[in-house]
This record gives C-alpha cells, structure tokens and sequence, in this order.
C-alpha cells in the first residue's frame, strides 16, 4: 500500500538533491576540517561556504551560526548556555507552557538547580501575551524563550512582539524555530531574538543537524568542551555530510518557500472545511488562521487518539496524536492542555501535517476515510450518546422512498 | 512505542461483540485511572453460566482489544470460571501487549469482575 505521510511535524524525507551533494563527502572529500592539508581545508570551506548560507536565509551573518546536532541540541545548548554564563546576574528565566519538551525539560532541569521558572499560558487558541510576558519580567531575568511556531497546533506565536519587549528590558531572548525555519519567513532582527534553533530534518535535510544563532556579544556558555570548532563553543569534529546537506535543504526552502505556503494553506483550508462539513462534536486546536501553512490539528469527542492513527495506518494514513494512550508518560498532550482543553477532549485529538509532497487526492482521501474511522469507533464509545439518531434516521428513510 | 502483536491487531480490526445487551443481568463499568479510558461490560447469565457478553470501550487498541477478548473469553463460562479469567490470561490469549499497555487489560478484567458483581447483587436482591 501506498503510503500517504501527513507527518512532517515529526520529520520529512530528505530530498534527493541534497542526498546528493551530500554523498561526496562520505567518501572522497571526508576530510576533517581541522586538517591543515588540502583535503581538510576542502571540508573546511566547504562548511564554512554553507555557513554563510544558512546566515543569508535568517538575516545574520556568519560568525553567529553554530553548527549542533539538531533541534533539541539547540535549544539546550541556549537554556542552560545563557543560565549558567549569565547567573551572577540573576536567576529567572520566563518560557511559555506550550513549548516543545527540548525547550520544557532543560527549564525543569534549571528549576532544580536553584533556578526560579515562569511557565506564562496560553489563550484558548495557543496565543502567549505579550502583556502577560512583560509583566512577568523582574529584575532577575536573565532569559526568555518562546518557541516562534507551536509543533502541536501550529499556532504561530507574536515573537517580534515579545522580542521588542526583551530587548526594552535588556533580557536575552531564545526562539525554538525548528517548526518555522524554511516554512514562514524567519529572519533574527525582524523577530528581535538573541537565540534562535533550527533543525535541518524538518525542512527535507538529513537528520542529525541543526543550527543555534547566537547574536554577537550574547553570553553563552560552551555547550561541548573539547577542540576548537565551533570558535570553541561547540567543540566536536563537524558533521561534514550533515552540514552540506542542511544548506542545500536551507536554499531549496528558500527558493520555494512563498510557492509552498501558498499550496498549503490551500491543503490546510480544504482539509479544515471538510473534516467541519463531515464530523460533528469536533474542535479545531490552534489558532484558526495565525496558524503553520501545513498544519491542522481537531479534537474528535467520544473517540481516542490512538485508535484513530491505527485506524488511519490501516488505511495507509501516517498522522500523530496527543492523546494520553500514546504518549510513554501516559499524559495527555501538556500543549492541549494548556489551551485548556479537558483530558478526555484531549484524549481524542489527531494532527494531520503536510509538505512537499503532499496532494490535494491526499487531502480527498482523507475526508473520504476519516468520517467512517470516527463513526467506527464513536458506535464502540461508551460515551457517545447519538445525538442526532432521529435526524439520521429520517434522512435515511427519505433516501430509501 | 513497541508495536501490537498480530492478534491485538486482529481483534481490533475486527472486535468482537460491540454493543450494549438490552436487560442485562449485569453491568460493568469502570474506568482508568491511568489515562482516563472508560469501558462498559454487559453480560446475560442462564442457570450460572454467561450465555453473552457485549462491551462498549473508549480508549486506544490496546483496550479495545483487550475488551473483545474478555468478552470472547468468558462467554459459555460459569461465574467461577469467569471469576478466575485474569488481565494476564486475557494479555496472553492476545499474544501479549506491550509493558505500557498491560494497564489497559487491567480494566478489562475490571470490567468483567464489575459486571459479575452487579449480577451478584441482583441476585440477592431478587432472592430476598
Ligand atoms: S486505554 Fe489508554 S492506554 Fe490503553
């Protein structure tokens, strides 16, 4: 059966462009960049050409790009660089309670090591305020990050809002672009941030490589300590393959980008219109239109979320859900949660996520198989009291005369 | 996660005996504590013995799985027997479920243990 991926959340394929400019790299110019021959200084331009590319697409310049090892790398690398460089200072850090875990377990892991946290909250659609952050701050901060664009429901957050307030307070300010970066324009003086994350197997790279910005002059603490790479902050033997592969991925992104928003936010509208015209006792998560080109994500009430993606692999569907069933901890969603959604509304979410790839017969597929899926399982629910059997039935003997 | 065997996946393809029973002798109904799942067990009984089980289930495949088979399980058998059917003898009749997921057949003999109860207190009812 054919595959129809509606994931790219979680990871994209690796187009095959940049497979292909990577590859040299493995085998006849796998040079370390450290190396003073010919070979090495290869490597070493090499990366350092692609540097300056992927400064270029965020608006920065070259020496404020710092190789990592992906997304969650990036943002610890931020949390607990600019906590630890800058303690004498103060001690409170601000971040949101939707972030991505990357950015929520280093923020617990400070908290107990004498660090003092605000999580701020959401609206109903996801939202931080900008007021609420404001407020918050003291004469303690000494960080805030927000995440540009949420992982779960795609609600796009008011960073260059928030940036400008950090900056009126002197507070450094981090950004978890790893959902944004090559989808919506992304560019670090735009959205005053001092950090930013960004990781390549989101936007059709490789896996395993990401990038942290840190504008000049930020204190950070060296997340690796060992060589010299890295102007000694990240010390490690590059990810050479990786690196290349990335900035390919990163040209491709921008090159497309405004075509491929505009393609998805079509998908995007098609898939939200017709899920609301087909299946009753539904939500829509996040933001209704300041919200990721590619991203929708529903509640379903009386159903549970991990029954719906078996239900959906079955029918050759890859999507993902927040429900409690499905996640290790056995926690629903703390994304859906914070939207205040209650735990059994939770329990019954699906985020469908599209990409490159991605076909309106996708998108018609879906709609055809989803509202027998939820039917299915909404007849096996205890809960689901028919609510609209009268009605039902009437149309049906209407159909039958 | 670690996946579903074939016969999990199987039994929720497919689940046995969806529904409700109308006059039941007995009614199961509990909940999970764990992650919140809810699921209802019907059962009619003949001179001790459970002539037919249905279940209505609210929760991931494990536990939807796991409730077709209690029901398959304990069909033809008497309130003893049924008595004795354990989360574990339904997990295996299953081919196994991942170690997050044995919580799920937890309830499902919760279920069932909770509707031969009710059965039992009609019972006495009736009898007094
Ligand atoms: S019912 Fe929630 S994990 Fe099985």
């Amino acid at each position: 059966m054919n595959i129809i991926f509606l994931d790219y959340a979680s990871t994209t394929p690796t187009d095959p462009e940049v497979v292909k400019v990577m590859l040299p790299y493995f085998t006849e110019r796998f040079g370390n960049p450290s190396s003073i021959y010919s070979l090495g200084q290869e490597a070493r331009a090499a990366i350092e050409g692609t540097r300056g590319k992927i400064a270029v697409a965020l608006g920065a310049k070259s020496k404020e790009i710092i190789f990592t090892s992906g997304g969650t790398e990036g943002n610890n690398f931020a949390i607990k660089g600019v906590a630890y460089a800058n303690e004498h200072k103060g001690n409170h850090i601000i971040t949101s309670s939707v972030e991505h875990h990357a950015v929520i377990e280093p923020c617990k892991f400070l908290e107990k090591k004498g660090f003092d946290l605000t999580y701020l909250p959401v609206d109903k659609d996801g939202l931080v305020n900008p007021d609420d952050v404001r407020k918050a701050i003291t004469k303690k901060t000494i960080l805030i990050s927000i995440m540009h664009a949420n992982n779960e429901v795609g609600t796009i957050e008011p960073i260059k809002e928030i940036g400008r307030i950090a900056r009126e307070h002197n507070v450094y300010f981090h950004t978890d672009s790893v959902q944004s970066f090559g989808h919506i324009p992304v560019d670090v003086n735009d959205l005053n941030v001092d950090l930013l994350s960004v990781s390549a197997h989101k936007l059709y790279g490789p896996k395993g490589i990401g990038a942290l910005y840190i504008r000049k002059g930020t204190k950070v603490i060296p997340f690796m300590h060992g060589g010299d790479q890295e102007r000694k902050r990240r010390a490690s033997t590059e990810n050479v393959p990786g690196i290349i592969g990335f900035g390919k991925a990163v040209e491709i992104a921008s090159t497309y980008m405004n075509e491929e928003a505009k393609m998805l936010t079509t998908l995007r509208d098609k898939l939200v219109k017709g899920i609301f015209a087909k299946i009753d006792h539904i939500r829509l998560n996040g933001h209704p239109t300041q919200r990721l080109p590619n991203n929708v994500n529903f509640a379903f009430e009386f159903v549970e979320g991990e029954s719906m993606l078996l239900s959906l692999d079955m029918e050759g569907i890859a999507a993902s859900t927040g429900s409690a069933c499905s996640s290790s901890s056995l926690e629903p969603s703390h994304v859906l949660l914070a939207l205040g959604l209650p735990h059994e509304i939770a329990h019954g979410s699906l985020r469908f996520t599209f990409g490159r790839y991605t076909k309106n017969e996708d998108i018609d597929y879906v709609l055809e198989v989803l509202p027998k899926i939820v039917e299915k399982l909404r007849s096996m629910s205890p809960l689901y009291k028919k609510k609209n059997k009268v009605t039902n039935f009437s149309s049906k003997s209407a159909k039958e005369n | 996660m670690e996946a579903y065997s074939e016969k999990v996946m199987e039994h929720f393809r497919n689940p046995r005996n969806v529904g409700e029973i109308e006059n039941p002798d007995g009614i199961g109904h509990v909940g999970n504590p764990l992650c919140g799942d809810i699921m209802e067990l019907y059962i009619k009984v003949e001179d001790n013995t459970i002539v037919d089980a249905k279940f209505k289930t609210f929760g991931c495949g494990a536990a939807i799985a796991t409730s077709s088979m209690v029901t398959e399980l304990v069909k033809g058998k008497s309130i003893d027997e049924a008595l004795a059917i354990s989360n574990k003898a339904v997990a295996e009749a299953l081919g196994g479920l991942p170690p997050i997921k044995m919580h799920c057949s937890v309830l499902a003999e919760q279920a069932l243990k909770s509707a031969i109860e009710d059965y039992i207190e009609k019972e006495k009812k009736t009898l007094t």
